[in-house]
């Protein structure tokens, strides 16, 4: 079942215009001068649409780097990173915004906005696609957050949500604006073992229906078999790369 | 507010709800930016009284053209000036009428316990009335009997019962550099920075409290053209007739502006009230800038996370410009009232004019708006530069 794939193997499906994650020779720094320490070394990654991707491996071996690198929110240094078919070395402030209009993140720390509540939360994930009658925005996050089973909890604020249930907030929201590509760091670590599962298995659907690919950094044992693919990462390069 | 504000911005009124969301911060917030307002207000206050006051004694006159020593910058100082300008004056044409005005100072203690200094006027009874404003001009006729002199009611540190009796009849006799002077009614003009108020006398009674001024030298010489000649041809006409070696003529106005000017620039008290207002703009705006800043700094995490999402930069603006214009006009409603309830508390304290002109308050709310809108700018060009993922 397990195909270890060659690393350097060249791609013959580079054929999708809109290829959603194409990374060759991705390299990066952190620091200046005598601090300067390189945190990632020659990667190459490619995703393909309606996949879903772990990346393991130790804490400092590079995994939130090489996510937040893909997914506009660090300037790339060194190397290529293809994302959606747009190339985001030296790409220009406009071309990193209508990038990460086109996915959904999920961070690490929920993030969610303390002085909104769940929906009005939700509804920046949506609002930031332009303007929307106020009429339609509400059926549109309510039922996602439905989904999560947080109907009950429409207009709480973060800080009267538990800590699971603020997670499944900033999951409706990474979601709700349909995005291309989901990146999710640790999104289910605030979660108990039932509704971490249930939010994977809604993101492996969202994969199979409507070609959301995801791209999750994890290190819940309980959801490997969830993914299609499982990328090990050590020291700041990638060690091993296998389907399920 | 909340769905009034979303209807009117297109958007959740992000900056809006993060104000309201911490209620102890937002009145902090409102407190600094009043405290600003309160300032700022006060200090033009201040800058405002000295100026309204200048202008008092030149409201108490009606005349076309000042004449003056040529070393006078205000009503108050100067040397004499010869009374043979004013006959100079009278024979250029254009001139209608021109009177000679006498001014001195006179320390006088009205009771035990109180001492005012006055600006005195002496002017001749007869002739004066078409030189000064109306409330004085109709009670002139009473200075035609020797020692007789009208006082400024709104005089510093003379309480109203003084007045009471003053109109009840009691009292109207008082010693004045050792001569009796009697009161014979009160005119309104105010206190200034250096007078406490003023006083009326004949020409006649002048010369007597006054004994070593002689008639031959006023101090300024009043002069009203003829109703169809032209004002600056006459002021040019007299300017050539009087020799400039020790008398300026001005036109009326010009000669209030120009002391005016000349005492807020020149002259230690205005110097130090328009310091004042440059010192309160200043904390004013770094008071605005503080709020506005930490403001932004407490908020930098969840705009990053916004600006993953997507959001622009002019976004993030948007939010700061709708928290800067909430911030300016809740803290604005505060500031103005107490400062004018200040206001009403110095003035009677002081005597001094310290009142709201109307063009001052939406000066310091649009500039409060303004500051607190480059506050915001200048403060969210951290997010600016920044990659979205260090901020989280």
């Amino acid at each position: 079942m397990d195909a270890i794939v060659d690393l350097g193997a060249t791609r013959a499906h580079r054929v999708d215009p809109e290829l959603p994650i194409l990374v060759s020779g991705l390299n990066h720094w952190f620091g200046t001068g005598e601090a300067r320490k390189q945190a990632l070394f020659d990667i190459d990654l490619t995703i393909d649409r309606g996949q879903l991707v772990i990346l393991m491996g130790p804490s400092g071996s590079g995994k939130t780097t090489l996510l937040t690198l893909i997914g506009c929110l660090r300037d790339v240094q060194a190397g290529s990173v293809s994302l959606l078919g747009q190339e985001l070395n030296d790409a220009s402030e406009a071309v990193l915004v209508r990038q990460r209009r086109r996915l959904g993140f999920i961070f690490q720390l929920h993030n969610l906005h303390e002085s909104l509540t769940a929906m009005q939360n939700v509804r920046m994930g949506l609002e930031v696609h332009g303007k929307i009658a106020s009429s339609s925005w509400r059926p549109a996050a309510e039922h996602i957050l439905s989904l999560l089973g947080l109907e009950d909890r429409l207009d709480y604020l973060p800080a009267n949500l538990s800590g699971g249930q603020k997670q499944r907030v900033a999951i409706a929201r990474a979601l709700v604006g349909n995005p291309d590509i989901v990146f999710a760091d640790e999104p289910t670590a605030a979660l108990d073992a039932e509704s971490g599962r249930h939010v994977v298995e809604m993101l492996k659907l969202l994969g199979r229906e409507r070609g959301t690919t995801t791209l999750m950094v994890t290190h819940d044992n309980r959801i490997l078999d969830l993914a299609d693919r499982i990328v090990q990462m050590q020291d700041g390069r990638i060690v091993e790369d296998q389907m399920t | 507010m909340t769905a009034m504000l979303t209807r009117l911005l297109g958007r959740l009124p992000i900056g809006w709800l993060q104000l309201v969301h911490k209620k102890s911060r937002l009145a902090a917030a409102i407190a600094g930016v009043a405290f600003a307002n309160i300032l700022i207000f006060m200090q033009l206050g201040f800058l405002g009284a000295l100026m309204e006051s200048i202008m008092l004694p030149y409201r108490a006159m009606d005349a076309d053209v000042l004449v003056s020593a040529s070393d006078a910058n205000t009503l108050s100082d100067g040397s004499n000036l010869p009374r043979q300008r004013m006959f100079q004056a009278l024979a250029v044409s254009g001139v209608e009428d021109a009177i000679p005005v006498y001014f001195a100072k006179l320390d006088w203690e009205p009771a035990a316990d109180a001492s005012v200094s006055l600006h005195v006027f002496g002017i001749d009874p007869n002739r004066a009335p078409a030189f000064w404003a109306t409330e004085i001009a109709e009670k002139l006729n009473r200075l035609r009997l020797p020692d007789t002199a009208l006082l400024d009611r709104k005089t510093r540190n003379i309480s109203p019962a003084f007045f009471d009796d003053l109109a009840s009849g009691k009292a109207r006799s008082f010693e004045m550099n050792n001569k009796t002077i009697d009161i014979v009614d009160t005119v309104s003009i105010g206190a200034g920075f250096e007078a406490d108020g003023y006083l009326f006398v004949s020409d006649q009674t002048f010369l007597r409290l006054f004994p070593s001024r002689v008639s031959g030298a006023p101090n300024h010489v009043l002069v009203n053209i003829e109703p169809l000649a032209d004002r600056d041809t006459v002021v040019a006409a007299l300017q050539n007739a009087l020799p400039a070696s020790d008398t300026i003529v001005r036109a009326f106005d010009d000669a209030a502006e120009a002391d005016r000017t000349y005492q807020t620039t020149e002259r230690p008290v205005g110097v130090v009230f328009g310091f004042g207002v440059i010192i309160g703009v200043l904390v004013g705006i770094i008071i605005v800038y503080q709020v506005l800043s930490t403001d932004v700094a407490d908020h930098l995490k969840e705009y990053a996370t916004f600006k993953a999402i997507g959001y622009r930069q002019r976004y993030f603006l948007g939010i700061v410009f709708e928290e800067a214009a909430i911030l300016a006009v809740f803290g604005f409603v505060p500031g103005i009232l107490i400062a004018l309830g200040l206001y009403q508390v110095v003035s009677a304290v002081t005597g001094l004019p310290l009142v709201m002109v109307a063009e001052r308050p939406p000066a310091v709310l649009f500039g409060t708006i303004a500051m607190c809108v480059f506050s915001g700018a200048i403060a969210t060009r951290r997010l600016a530069g920044a990659d979205p993922a260090d901020l989280f």
